[in-house]
């Protein structure tokens, strides 16, 4: 019993790049169908990644290898946290150092696109933190239990209270997951007004590490959906495909949006939450 | 009690024998022996007091009291003065006003007037007064040489660095005081003492805007002044139910309707002394004031005061909507204050409104006031104090290398000036990132509110806060770290002395992360549950995560040893164009053209202009709201 | 080490229009539309040098953007491929009299595949693709075989050093 939660920490480690990787390729497969095109093999995000390493080393200043190991380390541990059950407030924190540390790397190399980029990742970080510390508020009202041991393990139905905190989480992943419209920071289509954003001036493994990171945080981002249905495994497993599949259905049928949208839209996110918490709350209270 | 008062006298006695001396070196040598004194004391003081719990003295009380009637007074004619001599009547009104209502209290309820213990310490006080020995002294010490600089760059300004000193320690002293009175006159006569020394210290340099923000900073830390005399006017006037003016009496009164007016009363003037929103302008026009002033006064300690009178009075709060409204006007400070930051870009100025924010983020816990929540706050303050500081002194010390206090400015300062960079960096961490301190107190902040009825306003505004805190503080980061080229390095040549205050304390930040397990358990928790009978506890699986990240980080930068130094160096991607790695590119028609970047201010959405006005009305009417409540509870 | 070789499968392209008249880049575009969907095999238009391993370009070189040409070139992290889309590119096609026209793309940096035409036909392009894909493999292989001779030759000194 002690030790399950390492468990859980290491098979995250281990299995999460490989499953975060195969969701990148299922949803490049899935994207390519939308648009009516055959799309790329479902193991090319390994092939990408694999090329990237291949690749020379070259840097703009050696500063943003740290910034971006730190990154996908913290990133990786955060989410290893979490599915070692840990408390998902810490962990939400956790994972805003490890975004800081892909904002410092963009500043420190001093470009002009990277450092759009890197502001542009800092408003979508103020759009969806609130969201998301609310979002844990809100599974803790259900289930009296900031630890995702014990929300993964709840008999209650954490949907049928938190509509309205699923609805704003769903909005914020578009941020997350990096897709359209939020995508304004830097984004997997090709061109957009800033180059590649903050990761314009990261190649070679640098970006491969990125790239890695983002996995393990996909992988992560599913799971804390996972969490609204964890009282059925089964439409739990449904729910997490349905809501990506809808992900990558908005992805392809919107247009980039311009950052006070993004933030706009966050922060209402955050307002239905709160809407929806509120009155949890006064039933609660009511005793009802 | 001895410990007591050494730190009380002897900071006295400094101050008056640095009236007298007046070579740097000399002063250099005073400086830094008594702050030695003063820190050792302190730690002395963890040491003799930390496991004894409160413990209780019975100080002479005719005598000293009658001094500091005396003292009040010369301040009041003080202040008159001053005031005609400025055309500065409103502040001559307060300080009438307040003076006849000491006398009118002194006159009316002579016998109510005596605590059975004038001094006191708990383990509360023994962590403000090691924020006040510890790192007021280490300012001190950073202030000398600073001083000496200062008035090199400033030569328009009088040299009355005497003045100067003399004030500071007075100012230790008086803070001692107010941290260890048991008696509430006593406690009020320390905080005017502090009122006095921080309008002196805003308007050092004699502008006209100093003179007119010190004036400031006066009248809105007189107007908490005359809430808190009125309150022990009422205090002295229900002796027999509420205590009288005993803090520990009064604290643990059973009436707790009739103290809920005076504690709201005091709370207001622990609202003034905070800078909360509506009086958040004095501390933003106190930045006039020379750095080690703002980071000893405006940041660490004497703001604290506020919070700290707030804090003491949780218990009282705790579970009152009066309460809940001096909390939430701490609230709404927090976020409004937050989201103003974003919109600055002299360091100071960010410093100031983050100082602002934190101080109501500890406002909202103390009026909230549930055991977990004090101690949220309590470990605000001292993350709080060890941090900002460290960001005052360095962006003074950053000033004077390079000219500019401008955020912008300070682009590239880790290729400039990495040390200072380096220490920049952990204090900036220090505010807002995991494993560091306030994130810790943030998120257990969360926790506790929720299990708070009507908690879920507190959350919302919390969420918001910290993710405008985020920005604010990682775009400045970003400013730092970046690398810029063809920048020479201005560390050297500054004077070596100023740098030993700044190492020690960035090692009390990281210090403060590592040993807060043991911080929280020998001085917060017993403090906790003894006012509480019950007491917050971190899950230990959660203290080993943090230590683990903590950790992670020490180490993390040895990973720069494993990059290849031989790896390809290419200048930035500009569009194409051939470009040096200053960011100069060719641009069309043979010019040579450059690139700057800037951070987003957004002030258009986060300006002061546009949020000040609606966060300062909110917070007046949900102090007014307060009153009624608490006269309604009566 | 050397076997891997995922840069076959996933080559990523910078497209620069020198001075085409567009009928090239409207056919590289081509290539990315469901009709031929050069994604199938891992192709994807990056915008950005510092992520790219084929530069494509179209149109003849100018005086303007000779230096722009080349900084993009060298902005690309080795093994990279040159490959020239369509006549212009190549030789500088009916614009190669003019007066500002420097020439082909070879005039400024070396160029790996030619692809002709006028304007180059996506299928052209996919196979002029195809076979810088081969030529980015052998460059990769003598890249790490340089790397690993240097290496050995680091720690042969090495050896030698402390014997």
């Amino acid at each position: 019993m002690t030790w399950t939660w390492l468990i859980g920490a290491v098979l995250f480690l281990i299995l999460a790049p490989v499953a975060g990787g195969l969701i990148a390729g299922i949803d490049r497969r899935i994207t390519a169908r939308m648009q009516g095109r055959v799309g790329p093999p479902l193991l090319q995000p390994f092939y990408d990644v694999g090329k990237l390493f291949e690749k020379e080393n070259v840097v703009v200043t050696t500063a943003q290898n740290f910034y971006v190991l730190a990154y996908l380390i913290f990133i990786a541990l955060s989410g290893a946290l979490f599915f070692a059950g840990g408390d998902l407030l810490l962990i939400v924190f956790a994972f805003t150092l490890a975004h800081v540390f892909l904002v410092l790397g963009a500043y420190a190399v001093h470009s002009p696109y990277s450092h759009i980029g890197a502001e542009r990742e800092l408003i979508q970080l103020m759009a969806y933190e609130p969201m998301v510390i609310l979002a844990a508020v809100g599974l803790y009202m259900v289930t009296n239990s900031f630890y995702v041991a014990d929300i993964a393990t709840t008999t209650i139905p954490a949907i049928l209270y938190l509509p309205g905190v699923f609805l704003g989480f769903a909005t914020i992943l578009t941020i997350k997951l990096r897709k359209s419209p939020f995508d304004i920071s830097t984004s997997h289509h090709a061109h957009q007004e800033i180059v590649k954003g903050i990761t314009t001036e990261f190649s070679g493994s640098t970006l491969a590490q990125v790239e890695i990171a983002h996995w393990y945080e996909n992988v992560f981002l599913l799971g804390f959906i996972f969490l609204f249905f964890a009282w059925n495994p089964i439409i739990g497993v449904a729910a997490v495909v349905v809501t990506y599949v809808a992900e990558i259905f908005i992805d392809n049928v919107t247009a980039r949006v311009r950052w006070q949208a993004v933030l706009k839209s966050g922060w209402l996110a955050a307002v239905l939450a709160l809407a929806n918490l509120a009155i949890l709350s006064y039933m609660m209270l009511g005793g009802v | 009690m001895q410990t007591l008062l050494f730190l009380i006298l002897f900071p006295i006695l400094v101050a008056c024998l640095l009236l007298f001396v007046k070579q740097t070196t000399l002063r250099y040598a005073v400086v830094a022996l008594s702050a030695l004194a003063i820190g050792g004391a302190s730690i002395y003081l963890l040491i003799q007091y930390a496991f004894e719990g409160a413990v209780y003295f019975a100080a002479p009380s005719e005598a000293a009291g009658l001094v500091m009637v005396a003292i009040e007074m010369g301040l009041a004619l003080f202040i008159v003065y001053m005031g005609a001599k400025f055309k500065n009547y409103l502040a001559i009104a307060l300080a009438v006003i307040q003076a006849a209502l000491v006398v009118y209290l002194e006159i009316s309820f002579p016998e109510n007037l005596h605590a059975v213990h004038n001094l006191f310490i708990d383990q509360f006080s023994i962590i403000m007064a090691l924020i006040v020995g510890l790192i007021g002294s280490l300012i001190a010490v950073y202030a000398v040489r600073y001083m000496e600089t200062y008035h090199h760059h400033h030569p328009e300004v009088r040299d009355r660095q005497k003045m100067f000193f003399f004030v500071i320690f007075a100012f230790l002293a008086a803070m001692f005081g107010l941290v260890f009175s048991n008696n509430l006159m006593w406690l009020f006569f320390f905080w005017e003492v502090t009122t006095i020394s921080s309008f002196l210290l805003i308007g050092y340099s004699e502008t006209e805007e100093a003179t007119k923000n010190a004036f400031r900073a006066l009248v809105m830390n007189l107007l908490g002044g005359v809430a808190f005399v009125v309150a022990l006017i009422i205090l002295a006037a229900t002796e027999p139910t509420s205590g009288g003016i005993d803090l520990a009496r009064v604290l643990t009164s059973p009436d707790a309707a009739v103290i809920l007016i005076p504690a709201v009363l005091i709370g207001f003037a622990g609202i003034t002394k905070a800078a909360l929103m509506p009086f958040s302008s004095w501390l933003l026009g106190a930045m006039v004031a020379p750095t080690p002033v703002s980071a000893l006064l405006h940041s660490s300690t004497m703001v604290k005061a506020g919070v700290y009178i707030l804090v003491r009075f949780s218990p009282v709060f705790a579970g009152t909507f009066a309460g809940f409204s001096v909390g939430l006007v701490g609230a709404v400070t927090f976020v409004v204050a937050s989201a103003i930051a974003i919109s600055q870009s002299d360091a100071k100025s960010v410093l100031a409104y983050s100082t602002i924010a934190n101080l109501g983020l500890i406002a909202a816990c103390a009026g909230v006031g549930t055991y977990m929540l004090v101690w949220a706050a309590i470990l605000l303050i001292i993350f709080h104090a060890v941090a900002k500081s460290l960001l005052f002194l360095g962006t003074g010390a950053i000033e004077h290398r390079t000219g500019s206090r401008n955020i912008e400015d300070m682009e590239g300062l880790i290729v400039r000036m990495p040390k200072m960079a380096v220490m920049m960096f952990i204090g900036i961490a220090g505010m807002f990132l995991a494993p560091f301190g306030m994130l810790i107190s943030k998120w257990a902040a969360i926790e506790a509110f929720v299990q708070v009825p009507f908690g879920l306003v507190f959350i919302a505004i919390l969420a918001y806060g910290s993710a405008v805190t985020v920005f604010f503080w990682a775009k400045w980061m970003g400013k730092l770290v970046t690398v810029t080229r063809n920048q020479e390095r201005v560390e050297k040549g500054f004077f070596e002395e100023s740098w030993a205050p700044l190492y020690i304390i960035t090692g009390l930040v990281i210090a403060a992360v590592l040993l807060f397990p043991v911080i929280s358990s020998t001085l917060i928790e017993p403090y906790v549950l003894a006012i509480y009978g019950v007491t917050a506890l971190l899950p230990q699986a959660n203290v080993a995560i943090m230590l683990l990240m903590m950790a992670l980080l020490l180490v993390l930068p040895v990973s720069f040893l494993l990059f290849k130094r031989s790896a390809k160096r290419l200048p930035v991607y500009m569009g194409g164009r051939p470009s040096t790695p200053d960011l100069h590119f060719a641009g069309s028609l043979g010019m040579t053209r450059e690139v700057q970047t800037q951070n987003y201010y957004l002030t258009e959405y986060f300006g002061e202009a546009r949020l000040f006005r609606p966060g300062a009305v909110v917070c007046i009417i949900l102090i007014l709201a307060s009153w009624v409540l608490a006269g309604v509870a009566l | 080490m050397s076997t891997m070789a995922y840069l076959k499968r996933s080559p990523w392209i910078l497209h620069y229009d020198a001075s085409s008249c567009n009928g090239c880049d409207i056919e590289v575009l081509a290539c990315l539309t469901p009709l031929y969907d050069v994604e199938r095999f891992g192709i994807i238009n990056t915008g950005n040098p510092k992520h790219a391993d084929i530069l494509m370009i179209t149109g003849g070189i100018n005086e303007l953007n000779r230096a722009v040409v080349r900084n993009l070139y060298e902005q690309m992290p080795e093994p990279k491929v040159v490959v020239a889309i369509g006549i212009c590119a190549a030789t500088g096609g009916i614009f190669r009299e003019c007066y500002n026209i420097a020439g082909g793309v070879d005039k400024i940096i070396p160029v790996d595949v030619y692809v002709p035409g006028c304007a180059a036909r996506p299928e052209m392009i996919i196979d002029g693709v195809v076979a810088a894909l081969s030529i980015l493999e052998e460059k990769r292989a003598k890249m790490t075989g340089n790397a690993q001779a240097k290496e050995a030759a680091r720690q042969a000194a090495e050896a030698g050093e402390s014997t």
